[in-house]
């Protein structure tokens, strides 16, 4: 155990009675009150995550677009000061280094959010394709601290402590300003399906944010807000039909078969992966990701096998009961042919095939 | 600190054994609850169901994970708490009363014996911790 790195909030999760649990190499709060509990007060209140694992890399210099717009789907060009894009880092058969955040300060200033996991990873593959670009790399992971407000009663918790105008910070763009004095980064976005903020700020000043979020949230009233665990923050957003890396998408996963069609800008200049994925999509895909609930009682869980008529045609990447909807859901690999809505498919639970129906993705859709 | 009830049987695996003649009640721990977090399912065997020791009767299923309930004691199924179906959360909060899962008639009386007690058990779970 000694050996898992921490976020500067770790004091504050076991203070707070966070059940630590090993999580790619971090010791990270499964829970705090109960998984159900976090799920829920966030879909109707608020929550509150600590991100600080995830990975930062800032890329700058006068070629910092045209670079990463070269390893990326999206189409970093279409940025605006301000704003920040869902993209993928793709190898040349169009297979998925990381999903992550491309947020766009200046024309030669870009910020790079990538998955804790991954960090290392991503880090080597960037700037091992640097070649002869005039930009400057930076790893600066361990300096921020992340922090996510997520819930209808976001804006107003992040108002309290804050002069910049958070309503009129549009979903995915973000503002430079002061959270409780602190400098920070105040970005309109997140991984639960609802309204919220991420907050990116010096690490130094993680647990004054984090206690005065908690304070002012009201956290301990019936609908103040809650601290949430990796428990809470994967069936969030998994009912909000988001990918997760390593199970919709990975290093043997296209994002065209995840779904993820609508990041992958295939008449942009040249990407890596390009080709592949013009090819794949003009070919047709061979299976697809879809979703699916439960019909007979039991639950899916990540790798459960997918049978359509006795046949074994796919696989369960994400499995779980869905807390709001009270359904079990999850998400699943088969062949196109079968990637319909309604179709009945049969999981393997533990040897048991039980039933399920394909339906649409997302799950669950907040009310604007 | 897991809550370890006197006067019950154990095992390993973390389930509780109440002895009353040569029938027995069996559910899981406040240890195994905790470990496992929010329960929202229970699948149980069904009546007249027979069992050897050790063998799967079912599971418990939370949000984040399954746990498979095995019977420590070999016998056959008199009972089972159908209540669990629509409110498993019980299992959360009164793991070794109103969540036990199921009664069995024990193929021997005495198998009980075998099992761990309250204070081994509680030695056990604080060398596991």
């Amino acid at each position: 155990m000694e050996n898992l790195k921490k976020t500067p909030l770790n004091k504050a999760h076991r203070e707070l009675g966070g059940k630590m649990v090993d999580f790619g190499g971090w010791d990270m709060p499964v829970q705090y009150s109960g998984v159900i509990a976090e799920h829920l007060r966030t879909r109707e209140h608020s929550g509150l995550f600590d991100v600080s694992h995830m990975g930062e890399i800032w890329v700058e210099g006068e070629d910092a677009i045209k670079f990463v717009n070269r390893l990326t789907t999206n189409d970093v060009t279409k940025l605006v000061d301000g704003q920040a894009q869902y993209s993928a880092l793709t190898r040349s058969d169009g297979t998925v280094v990381d999903d992550l955040l491309v947020y766009r300060f200046d024309q030669g200033k870009l910020l790079l959010v990538v998955n804790a996991g991954t960090t290392e990873k991503d880090w080597d593959w960037i700037t091992h394709h640097k070649g002869d670009d005039n930009i400057t790399l930076t790893n600066a992971s361990a300096d921020y601290c992340q922090i996510a407000v997520q819930g209808p009663d976001a804006i107003e918790i992040l108002r309290q402590l804050t002069e910049t105008k958070l309503d009129e910070i549009k979903y995915y763009y973000f503002e430079v300003g002061k959270v409780d004095g602190i400098d920070a980064i105040i970005s309109r976005t997140g991984y639960t399906g609802e309204d919220g903020f991420e907050i990116y700020a010096d690490e130094k000043y993680a647990e004054q944010l984090w206690n005065k979020l908690l304070e002012v949230g009201r956290f301990g009233e019936d609908d103040g807000i809650l601290p949430c665990g990796l428990a809470a923050r994967n069936t969030l957003r998994l009912e909000s039909g988001m990918s997760l890396y390593g199970h919709e998408i990975s290093d043997e996963i296209t994002p065209l078969e995840a779904n993820l069609g609508w990041i992958c800008k295939l008449n942009k200049e040249d990407f890596n992966g390009k080709a592949a994925l013009v090819k794949q999509k003009s070919e047709g895909l061979k299976r697809k990701l879809v979703g699916f609930e439960m019909k007979d009682k039991g639950i899916a869980r990540d790798d459960f096998d997918v049978y359509i008529d006795d046949k074994k045609v796919g696989k369960v990447t994400s499995g779980s009961p869905a807390p709001y909807l009270k359904k079990n859901i999850g998400l699943a690999f088969v062949p196109t042919e079968f990637a319909n809505i309604g179709q009945e498919i049969k999981i393997d639970v533990r040897g048991k095939h039980l039933a399920a129906e394909i339906v649409p993705i997302p799950f669950y859709k907040r009310e604007k | 600190m897991a809550n370890v009830k006197e006067n019950l049987h154990y095992s390993k695996d973390h389930e509780w054994v109440a002895v009353d003649g040569e029938n027995a009640t069996i559910g899981i721990t406040d240890y195994a609850q905790h470990a496992l977090g929010d329960v929202v399912y229970v699948e149980l065997p069904k009546v007249g169901d027979k069992f050897d020791a050790h063998e799967a009767i079912g599971s418990v299923e939370s949000v984040k994970a399954v746990s498979e309930i095995f019977t420590p004691i070999a016998g056959e199924v008199l009972e089972v708490n159908d209540s669990l179906n629509d409110t498993p959360e019980v299992v959360n909060t009164d793991a070794y009363g109103d969540a036990w899962l199921i009664k069995i008639k024990m193929d021997n009386a005495l198998a009980a014996d075998a099992l761990l007690s309250s204070a081994e058990y509680e030695e056990y779970l604080s060398n596991n911790e």
